[in-house]
């Protein structure tokens, strides 16, 4: 194979554009600006953490299953380690909306990694939803059955049964984690390529 | 094993929850706890100093 073919070739062609876009050096920094270093910017890198956990517990109560974590103590223990976890993932992800909001974190050619995040946020509503409605007890059916009148007024309720059980739980462990992890994916690749946002402040002294 | 049970009795799940209702808001004590909560956080997350910040700036 010529060179100038090895040049034309798709591979070649997407692999350059990668490495410029995204060199070794941004994708995995060993420094970062003098104004990371404050509390407000810890709580991305929170979220991502506690979703590790949520995935890996969640792998833990697949491969186990309903009756085992209804039943024994290790399976009520990752049971509730799911549970929190996803508490934490939330608690963690609202902070960081909020200082994300409030530095206006879309500036500087930002907005698709804005938007990345508001889109798993709301995916990471649904897979918390369709969770709480594969427990399989009692607080599950009643949530079903509370949320089922709301769902099937927007139309949705002929593909999203809340009342079907297993097509619920197939949603919370196969398609809406692919999209949420997908989506995180590709808001850390964004936030690599972009940078952190900096300060008011900080913008100003570079643009003047 | 007992005293894991009595530590949960001071959380009891077992009864109806407590719940605020101010004209046409509704919300239970356990939810308005967590707001609560992650606003003090986002507060502490602004003031508190972080560990290292004042080297960091002098060496700049």
């Amino acid at each position: 194979m010529s060179y100038s073919e090895i040049e034309r070739q798709w591979t070649t062609r997407l692999r350059r554009r990668f490495v410029r876009l995204l060199p070794p050096e941004k994708l995995l920094p060993d420094n970062q600006p003098t104004y990371v270093s404050s509390w407000i910017y810890v709580f991305g890198v929170t979220t991502l953490s506690a979703l590790m956990v949520v995935i890996a517990s969640g792998c833990v109560l697949a491969i186990r299953g309903p009756q085992w974590w209804h039943t024994s103590s290790v399976g009520h223990f990752v049971n509730s380690l799911h549970l929190w976890s996803v508490e934490i993932f939330f608690f963690a992800m609202v902070v960081h909306l909020w200082g994300k909001y409030f530095m206006a974190a879309w500036r500087g050619g930002r907005s698709i990694t804005w938007m990345t995040g508001v889109v798993t946020f709301l995916v990471s509503i649904a897979t918390a939803f369709t969770g709480y409605v594969s427990q399989s007890n009692f607080d599950s059916q009643w949530i079903a059955t509370q949320a089922k009148d709301g769902i099937n007024a927007t139309g949705a309720g002929a593909y999203f049964n809340v009342l079907n059980m297993g097509q619920m739980l197939m949603w919370h462990i196969v398609l809406l984690p692919l999209v949420a992890v997908l989506l995180t994916a590709l808001h850390v690749l964004l936030v690599r390529v972009k940078g952190v946002v900096p300060p008011f402040e900080e913008q100003a002294k570079v643009s003047a | 094993m007992s005293s894991f049970i009595n530590f949960a009795a001071i959380f009891p799940l077992t009864t109806l929850g407590h719940y605020i209702h101010w004209h046409f808001i509704q919300i239970s004590v356990a939810n308005l706890s967590v707001i609560v909560l992650m606003v003090i956080t986002f507060i502490t997350a602004l003031v508190a100093p972080f560990p290292g910040r004042r080297r960091r700036r002098e060496n700049r």
